[in-house]
Order: C-alpha cells, then sequence, then structure tokens
C-alpha cells in the first residue's frame, strides 16, 4: 500500500540521518547508564525490587524524552517540515515513520540498558520484556505526536516534558504493574489498550499539527 | 467588516440566555446550596462538620469534568467545522476546568486535613486524577503561550484538549490498577450514603456549580471576545 | 488556476497582508514584486497551501501533488547526499521513472558530479540548484519560486532562465523576486506589494 511505501520512505530517512549524525543514541546510552549509577547513591542499601523497578522506568522514561526532543530537529533546524508537508503523502505518515524511528533508537539503548539493569540491580523477567516492549510502543507513539507540537513552539525543548509527563503516567502505571505483579496480564493488557487508543487519536490528528 | 457591539450582553450571540440574569441565577442558586450544605443537610455521623466539604467537592469535581468535555467538544468543532470561534471557546472552557479543578485539589486537602490530619492522601483517586489532570491543562497554557495567535494555535490548542479528554478515563484506569501494585493505605474519602436531605443538598450545590461555571464561562468568553473586537477596530482605524 | 479574493494574513498583532486579490490563469506567469517585509514570502505560502490566511479566500484548481514550492530555505536534509533528499522526495511524490528523472535533473543542473556527496558540503550555489531539482522532480503543474535568484551563481541563473524559457507557457508560475527586471520577458502580470 502506497501509505506503508511512504512511512517506509520517511523512515529510512530518519534511520539515515542518525546514522549519519551520530549523535542521539550514544548520548541515550550514555545517559541510562549515568542514572543507574545515580540510583545507587540515592537508593538505600541492598533496594527492593519494586524499588528498583519503579526507577528502571523512571529512567527508561527520560531517556525516551532525551531521545524524544532531537527527534524533529532537522525538521526544524532545516525546515524540511515544509517539504514534507507539501508532499501529497498522508500527514499521518510523518508521524508514524518518526514513531518508527524513535522506537528503534529507544530499542537499541534498552538493549544496552537492561542488561545493565540486571547486571546492577535485579534480574529482568520475561514480563518486563514484554512491558517494554508495549511501553516504548505508547511513548513513541504519543512522544512523537507531542514532540511535532512542542518543535512549532517558541519554548520548544522546554515544553517537551511538561507535554509529555502527564500523558507518561498511565505507560509508567503499566509497565511497573507488569513489572512487579505476579499475574501481570492485565497491566499489559492496560498498556495495549493505552497504545491502541493513543495511536489511533495520534494518527487521526497529526494533520492538524502540521498543516495549518 | 462586523459592525462592534454596544453591550457586553450583546456581544457574545453564544446563547439566548441574556447575562445579567444568568448572574443572578447563579448568586441565588450558590447561596442556596451554602445554606443548604451548612444548615440543611444532617451531620453525618462519623466524620462530624468537616464532610460537609464534601458536597463542594464533588460536585466542583463533576463541574471541571463538564469543562473540560466542553473544552473537548469546541475543539472537535473547531477541527471538523472550522468554526472560527470555537477555538476561544474550547480555551475559555479549559480555563474554567483548571480553575475549578483547583478548588477541587483545595477542597479535597483541606478534607483530608480535617478528617485525617493529611494536607494530601494518594490513596484518593479522586484527588490523584485531579492532579495529573491539573499538570496536563497547566502544560496547556503553556502551550498555548508559547504560541503566536492565529490558526496554528488553534490546531494545536484543540488536539491538546482533545487529548486530555481521552486521558481522564486512562488516566482513572491507572490510578486504579496503581492501588494493588502500591499497598494501599487505610485512609480514603467516602461519599455519604444518599438519601433524603443528602441527595437534595447534593442535587442544588451541583446546579449550582454547573450554573456559575456557565456564568462564569459566559463573562469570561464575552470579555475576550470584546478585547477582539476592539484589536479589529484599532487595526482599522491605524 | 489560482484565484485569491480579499486575502489577509496576521501573525498576532502584526499584519502582514491586506486585501490581496489575485487571480493566476493556467499557463500565466505572475510576478510578485515589494520590498523587504512586504509579505510577499507570506502570500507565496498562502498560495503554495503552507499557510493558511486569516481573512479572505483562495482557490486552487491543482491538487496538492501538482505545486511545486522553493522557499527562503531549499528544503533539503543537509546530512543526506543530493540523491538521498532527490530518492526521498522521488518516493513521496511517486514519480515514475524515479532514477531517470532525478539523474537528468541532477545532470542538466550540474550536479551529477557531487551526488554521492552530503548537501553541508555544497555551497550556497549549489544547494541552491538541488533545490530546484527537488522543485522540479514531480513536474509541477503550478511553480511557486520565492526569490529563486537570491542564493544562485551566475552559471546556476543561466540554468534557471533556460528552465523558465522551457516550461513558460506549459506551465503556471507564481513568482517573488527582487530583480522584476530579469523576469520580464517571461512575465504575463505584475503584482506589487506595499510594505
Amino acid at each position: 500500500m502506497r501509505y506503508f511505501r511512504d512511512v517506509g520512505a520517511l523512515a529510512r530517512k530518519d534511520l539515515l540521518l542518525e546514522l549519519r549524525a551520530r549523535d542521539t543514541l550514544p548520548a541515550m546510552v550514555l545517559f541510562v547508564a549515568a542514572v543507574f549509577v545515580v540510583f545507587h547513591f540515592a537508593l538505600p542499601e541492598s533496594p527492593s525490587r519494586l524499588e528498583t523497578v519503579g526507577l528502571l522506568w523512571v529512567a527508561i522514561l527520560f531517556t525516551a524524552l532525551l531521545g524524544l526532543g532531537r527527534a524533529f530537529v532537522p525538521e526544524r533546524e532545516q525546515r524540511t517540515l515544509d517539504g514534507l508537508v507539501l508532499a501529497p503523502c498522508d500527514r499521518s505518515a510523518i508521524w508514524l515513520a518518526k514513531s518508527l524511528a524513535t522506537f528503534a533508537f529507544l530499542a537499541a539503548a534498552e538493549v544496552v540498558a537492561l542488561p545493565l539493569y540486571a547486571i546492577f540491580f535485579h534480574r529482568v523477567g520475561g514480563a518486563t520484556i514484554a512491558a517494554v516492549v508495549l511501553a516504548d510502543i505508547g511513548i513513541c507513539a504519543v512522544g512523537t505526536f507531542l514532540g511535532a507540537m512542542a518543535v512549532a513552539t517558541r519554548a520548544r525543548d522546554l515544553l517537551l516534558p511538561l507535554l509529555f509527563l502527564p500523558l507518561a503516567i498511565p505507560i509508567v502505571v503499566g509497565a511497573v504493574g507488569a513489572s512487579v505483579v505476579d499475574s501481570p496480564g492485565r497491566y499489559l493488557g492496560f498498556l495495549a489498550l493505552y497504545d491502541a487508543l493513543f495511536a489511533v487519536v495520534c494518527w487521526a490528528s497529526f494533520e492538524y499539527v502540521v498543516a495549518e | 467588516m462586523s459592525a462592534p457591539a454596544a453591550t457586553i450582553g450583546a456581544v457574545g450571540r453564544t446563547s439566548r440566555i441574556p447575562l445579567p440574569a444568568l448572574a443572578a441565577t447563579s448568586l441565588v442558586l450558590v447561596t442556596t446550596a451554602i445554606v443548604f450544605v451548612f444548615f440543611v443537610a444532617p451531620t453525618d455521623a462519623n466524620q462530624g462538620f468537616s464532610q460537609r466539604i464534601f458536597y463542594f467537592h464533588v460536585s466542583i469535581a463533576i463541574t471541571a469534568y463538564a469543562c473540560f468535555a466542553g473544552a473537548a467538544w469546541q475543539a472537535f468543532r473547531l477541527l471538523w467545522k472550522r468554526d472560527p470561534l470555537a477555538d476561544l471557546k474550547s480555551y475559555v472552557c479549559v480555563h474554567q476546568g483548571v480553575i475549578f479543578g483547583t478548588l477541587v485539589l483545595i477542597t479535597g486537602s483541606i478534607w483530608a486535613k480535617i478528617s485525617w490530619g493529611r494536607w494530601w492522601l494518594w490513596s484518593s483517586d479522586q484527588l490523584v486524577l485531579f492532579l495529573v489532570l491539573f499538570l496536563f491543562y497547566c502544560a496547556y497554557f503553556m502551550l498555548r503561550f508559547s504560541l503566536d495567535p492565529g490558526p496554528q494555535r488553534a490546531n494545536l490548542s484543540a488536539v491538546y484538549a482533545l487529548f486530555g479528554v481521552v486521558l481522564i478515563p486512562v488516566s482513572f484506569a491507572a490510578i486504579r490498577l496503581a492501588k494493588d501494585i502500591i499497598h494501599p493505605v487505610v485512609f480514603t474519602l467516602h461519599g455519604p450514603n444518599f438519601g433524603g436531605w443528602i441527595l437534595v443538598t447534593y442535587c442544588i450545590s451541583q446546579v449550582a456549580m454547573l450554573v456559575l461555571a456557565y456564568t462564569l464561562y459566559r463573562v469570561e468568553l464575552a470579555g475576550k471576545q470584546l478585547d477582539g473586537r476592539i484589536r479589529e477596530l484599532r487595526e482599522v482605524l491605524a | 488556476m489560482l484565484v485569491a479574493r480579499r486575502l489577509g494574513k496576521r501573525f498576532g498583532e502584526k499584519r502582514v497582508l491586506r486585501g490581496i486579490d489575485l487571480d493566476l490563469a493556467t499557463g500565466g506567469f505572475l510576478v510578485v514584486t515589494g520590498p523587504n517585509g512586504s509579505g510577499k514570502t507570506t502570500l507565496l505560502r498562502i498560495c503554495a497551501g503552507l499557510a493558511q490566511p486569516t481573512e479572505g479566500t483562495i482557490e486552487r484548481a491543482v491538487s496538492r501533488g501538482a505545486i511545486g514550492y522553493l522557499g527562503h530555505e531549499p528544503l533539503v536534509y543537509r546530512e543526506l547526499t543530493a540523491l538521498e533528499n532527490l530518492e526521498l522526495y522521488g518516493r513521496l511524490y511517486r514519480i515514475a521513472e524515479r532514477r531517470e528523472r532525478i539523474g537528468m535533473l541532477l545532470e542538466r543542473f550540474g550536479l551529477w558530479e557531487v551526488r554521492h556527496e552530503r548537501v553541508a558540503s555544497y555551497s550556497r550555489g549549489m544547494t541552491q540548484r538541488l533545490a530546484l531539482c527537488r522543485v522540479l522532480l514531480h513536474d509541477p503543474e503550478l511553480l511557486v519560486l520565492d526569490e529563486p535568484y537570491n542564493a544562485l551563481d551566475e552559471a546556476g541563473a543561466e540554468l534557471l532562465d533556460a528552465q523558465l524559457a522551457e516550461l513558460r507557457g506549459e506551465r503556471t508560475f507564481l513568482l517573488a523576486t527582487h530583480e522584476p527586471a530579469r523576469l520580464a520577458p517571461f512575465a504575463s502580470g505584475r503584482l506589487a506589494l506595499a510594505a
């Protein structure tokens, strides 16, 4: 389908840009490692599983924010968003492609972060991995959308965390719950519901974010 | 080029109810509500006098939800029907919602202090939800003030207001789910058992709050429209 | 092809355009002139569909995919090569025989040799020539060009002259410029904006 070919072309562009610039992904990996070290000094001796899981998700959230803040930088600085908006493709393809690319970067950072977490703190179970995948989808879908909004304003980098964090609270609840509770099904289901609901809202309304 | 309006009441043209009558009605209703809450409703056996604040707390909360829903409706009308007035209406609704939301937090906090000796209760779903919404809609204002007036600001505000209305049930579900992770604390906000004068008092205070909100909404809307007209006139003269 | 009535655009308190009427017939060549700050760029952005007017109406007889817009920014990604940039736009505009067309345009504007180098390494004139390739890539029916000669060197300007001469009459043009004399042989109409 043409729509997915457009998404593919745009996502390819985003991945290429990051490969050339090589700044966002290394920063995210370094950031999450540094945050873990800070956790060690901020937490009591031998913290419980619940405490460290909570902080794992805080770390993931802020690492994601780091990456999301950079997502639309090329479009903003070089005004290339105009070029994409003029194209006859559905504007939501821009959002979807950017989300997919950001998801790839976030997942790449987590490939390093999760083993690090397991080494520093506690073992990571299958439910946590599932939660990571589902939470990432929600974070990237909503975060990319809000990133496009923030980029259009004067406040830019200041605004993205303010817009994003209230919407990220349900993700944190679902993710922490799935990581900690014995039967994570309910929380994973909630995460999936969040993803589906907000993905639809983002997909339907991105048109209004980029076009006047 | 539309002619400037002569009176504040006429500027709105958003509804047939004249503003002075509306203001008088809300004054009467709010006074009645206060009388009923403090003198007519029976004293609660467990919580005593402090429980009375609950009538306002709940009715203000429902009113805040109504404001946010109204904002989302106007946002939808802006994006769908391209109604130019809808942006202003949506903004005013959010503004009223935040005002009433702040009152929810304040009344809830007072109630918690009087009843349980603490200024904040994480175990109260309603309070936590309103805290999240408060953060969300404060960011709405930051977003709006970070943009120049124009179609883009209207569009982004509208989209954000729609996100808000989706967030309300999702957040509520999340907060309920969170209870199972964190051990629930004993303190909770309990509603009174409805019946008789309690129900009557609640209904009066609910209607009073809704009418008050609508009055404030009309006043602010009219004021903003007047500002717009004055700006237009200044430009014509310039 | 393009009809605008009483077009106005306001940014916050600042009124940039007021009461503009515009009639551009198919095959026409309209030149927009005016001092800096008179709203040429804003007008062209509205005509290209990038901005909405705050007053007045505008009607376009072409779909979005048939419009080519050249603004003050070249709208190309600096970290990508010329080829990658045009490949992206080629895919988004669903161009048939993409490779051939890209090659033809790069060659015509003298960028074939540097097609595998990042745009960041180009000179300003080369970047502008690449921007022209981007605009012409999908063979648009309506070309909206905002001061295209600005960033071009002499060789590039001659290439643009040749291109305009070739397409004059077959495509519709809306140009903003500081040098109306250069476009005098092409122009079918003039619109002067006041500050």
